[in-house]
């Protein structure tokens, strides 16, 4: 009897541990989505500001240079490029500034964008109201387009005693081909077997 | 000898004989046997693989090195191989296996079929790695996997999937390891081995196995992730789709810093019974010692980003990371001069077992002492990923945990062969191995010093001299570990027959009160144990129940 009861017991402690395992397997799985949260909530890892971000209330008199940069994956036959490339902000000012893209392919394209603002940590003051990388953006052959973002810095920049001193923010973009095939490094090529493949199903 | 099987139930008599015997197994001594030749294999191809990489090392140029993604392949398994394919099976499922049983008065361990898939799935994941080495370009991403390094963009082929699998396999098979040393200890223990009476060896691999149970599954969904990442168009880690190659380096390394206590813990209980045993004395300060383990293992759990302090991190994360590393030289001090105070006064007997242990603490005082510079994120900020890390990482877990592993094979063979080592031999071998390890790896922290980058093939003129020096050790080194194998060949062949406790008084543990080789059944009838009786008194009487 006591043998069949340690039996039990032995289970019961080995269902324990079990769970145990299945719910570290969990957590991994929720750290992907708890991680980007994570990162649009504090800012972490050059995040901007892009959640429910509201006209900024005052104006101050410091002046940030906020410069832009641009990035093409090389798997999207586009030209990307900032208008301007630097602009002096007042802290709480509202500023509009365009990038353009053109299609260099013949074909219409989709793209979307990724976004980072270095140094990484006034990426908590830097909010966007509007944005062209919050949706994926098609251009038609050979199309070219100005892109807009309008955002400001959070005047309480120069309160944080970690990044009071930044003066200069740069905002980074890579444009890559909406959805992404992790096998589409070879985009001339890819796309050729995606046509041949069309062609094959219309045959058949 | 009165100890012989008693013969209770009839159905456990049965001996199974021949490929039954090993392919089938559930005896733990079978199962520990087989984890201990299936690491000397693997350390056998993971050696070879690095004595390749000092031989191109050796002089600057690239002298064998044709194929460089074949380098950056050599690299990779050799880290793999020897992380999970040696360091793990030898001292959780090698040593843990036999001794954790015989150590508590245990028949067997608490789930014998699950003990025999544990091993089964560690060797097929042996095999899936070797597999990834050769298969179309081989996996030449660093065991650390980073994507987008690991990613289809950069390694298309199905190398680093059989890697993957390889490690999903292997971690399996760990975790079931580990499930079951916890059950085995919580509920198996014999009539009065409290916890707290429990010898050090099995204290270190209860840790360890709840360091795996909550490490492993954080790889497993990781390297899931990266799978389908690679093979199912997810984008975990695919910056395009808005995924995070960093968060990959945070689940790694939420692993990954808990792993190297997984390979040290084990270690740590090893070289406890060495030093005891050879002082005569009970170790000082059990329960220090005990619970400095587990805070090793708590702590171990919060200071994964200290390997990501050049990753882009914030200088109040770089700030934690730094004290909370720090902190761990609390815990291993306690272990560091605890084993110390043990041999203070201790009527010391230098037999290689205990030149090992003493060789351990010398190499994993070093390494802590490197660690405790690299834990500075500021300094850090210039050694990382240079020679000073290799040298670091290698002198306190790698060869640290090779001497624990060494030390722990020359004390219990006669227990698990019935054949004694020849004293000499073995001490021979010690120093060869010593000045061999001490020759190949202090000279990398001068190189690193000077910046060499890790993981590259060449490097220019400046750095000649210390590659050479290196590169000779590792020379001195190879020959220590052909002497090891000409060691075990001889012992296994022709060595003296062991006595039920060849060490003497200072040998308290249960595992010296059965014959030696130990009956392929033990403790059929549980032991009981006497406060006092283990450890804490080295004269204490160790019977079995009659």
């Amino acid at each position: 009897m006591t043998a069949h009861r340690e039996k039990g017991r032995a289970r019961l402690t080995a269902t324990v541990l079990f769970s145990v395992v299945a719910g570290m397997v969990g957590l991994t799985f929720a750290s992907a989505p708890l991680y980007r949260l994570y990162c649009q909530v504090t800012g972490f890892a050059g995040t901007p500001n892009t959640i429910n971000v509201t006209a900024p209330d005052s104006v101050s008199a410091d002046v940030v240079d906020v410069r832009f940069d641009a990035n093409v994956n090389s798997a999207l036959p586009w030209r990307f490029k900032p208008v301007q490339h630097q602009v002096d902000v007042r802290l709480g000012e509202e500023v509009l500034a365009f990038f353009t893209a053109e299609n260099l392919s013949d074909q219409p394209v989709t793209g979307t964008a990724t976004f980072n603002v270095t140094p990484f940590k006034a990426a908590p003051y830097f909010n966007k109201i509007e944005c062209f990388c919050f949706t994926e953006q098609t251009l038609e052959p050979g199309q070219v387009v100005e892109m807009p973002v309008v955002f400001y810095v959070d005047p309480a920049l120069v309160e944080d005693p970690d990044a009071q001193e930044v003066r200069k923010i740069t905002l980074s973009y890579t444009f890559f081909p909406a959805e992404a095939d992790p096998h589409d490094d070879k985009p001339d090529e890819d796309a050729d077997r995606v046509v041949r493949a069309k062609d094959g199903a219309e045959n058949g | 000898m009165a100890y012989a099987a008693t013969a209770a139930h009839d159905e456990h008599e049965h001996h199974p004989t021949g490929i039954k015997r090993w392919l089938f197994s559930t005896n733990h001594k079978d199962i520990g046997t087989m984890y201990i030749v299936l690491s000397m294999i693997a350390a056998l191809i993971g050696g070879l693989m690095s004595w390749y990489i000092r031989l191109e090392l050796a002089q600057p140029g690239l002298q064998f090195v044709e194929d460089l993604q074949f380098y950056n392949v050599m690299v990779t398994a050799h880290g793999f191989l020897m992380v999970f394919f040696v360091v793990m099976p030898a001292m959780i499922g090698g040593f843990g296996n036999w001794f954790v049983p015989l150590m508590i008065g245990a028949p067997d361990m608490a789930f014998p079929r699950m003990n025999n898939i544990s091993f089964w799935l560690t060797a097929a994941g042996l095999v899936l790695l070797i597999c990834a080495g050769f298969v179309s370009g081989g996996m030449g991403t660093g065991w650390t996997t980073y994507p987008p390094l690991s990613s289809a963009a950069f390694h298309p082929t199905p190398a680093v999937d059989f890697g993957i699998l390889a490690l999903h396999v292997a971690g399996a098979g760990s975790i079931l390891g580990a499930i079951n040393f916890i059950v085995t200890i919580f509920n198996m223990r014999a009539p009065g081995m409290t916890l707290h009476r429990m010898p050090l060896f099995v204290w270190s691999i209860l840790v360890t196995a709840f360091l795996l149970l909550l490490a492993l599954p954080v790889l497993a969904g990781a390297l899931t992730m990266l799978l389908t990442d690679r093979n199912f168009g997810t984008h975990f880690y695919e910056v395009a789709g808005g995924g995070d190659p960093v968060l990959w380096q945070h689940l790694f390394w939420f692993f990954g810093h808990p792993e190297v206590y997984i390979i040290i813990l084990p270690a740590f209980g090893i070289v406890s019974q060495l030093v005891s045993t050879f002082s005569k004395k009970p170790i000082f300060g059990y329960l220090g010692m005990a619970y400095a383990m587990i805070a090793i293992g708590f702590v171990g759990f919060i200071v994964w980003a200290h390997h990501m302090y050049t990753s882009g991190i914030g200088v109040n994360a770089r700030a934690y990371f730094t004290v909370a590393t720090l902190i761990i030289a609390v815990p291993t001090g306690i272990k560091i001069f605890s084993w110390l105070a043990t041999m203070w006064g201790g009527s010391i007997e230098f037999k290689a077992p205990m030149l090992y242990a003493i060789g351990f603490i010398w190499l994993f005082v070093l390494g802590g002492v490197t660690g405790v510079a690299l834990a500075n994120a500021g300094i850090d900020s210039s050694f990382h990923d240079t020679y000073y890390v290799v040298a670091h990482f290698h002198y306190v877990m790698a060869i640290a945990a090779i001497f624990a592993m060494f030390g722990g094979y020359y004390y219990w063979i006669g227990k698990m062969s019935g054949r004694q080592y020849s004293e000499p031999l073995a001490k021979v071998q010690f120093w060869v191995f010593f000045v061999g390890v001490n020759v190949l790896f202090f000279p990398q922290h001068f190189l690193g010093l000077a910046g060499m980058p890790r993981r590259i093939p060449d490097y220019p003129d400046v750095y000649a001299g210390w590659n050479m020096v290196s590169s000779i050790g590792a020379l001195i080194t190879m020959i220590g570990t052909l002497m090891f194998f000409y060691i075990v060949l001889s012992t296994l062949r022709s060595g003296s027959s062991a006595a039920a406790n060849p060490w003497g008084e200072g040998a308290t543990t249960l595992e010296w009160s059965v014959p030696s080789p130990a009956p392929f059944h033990t403790h059929e009838e549980m032991p009981v144990i006497n406060a006092g009786s283990v450890h804490h008194a080295p004269h204490g009487q160790m019977k079995p129940a009659e």
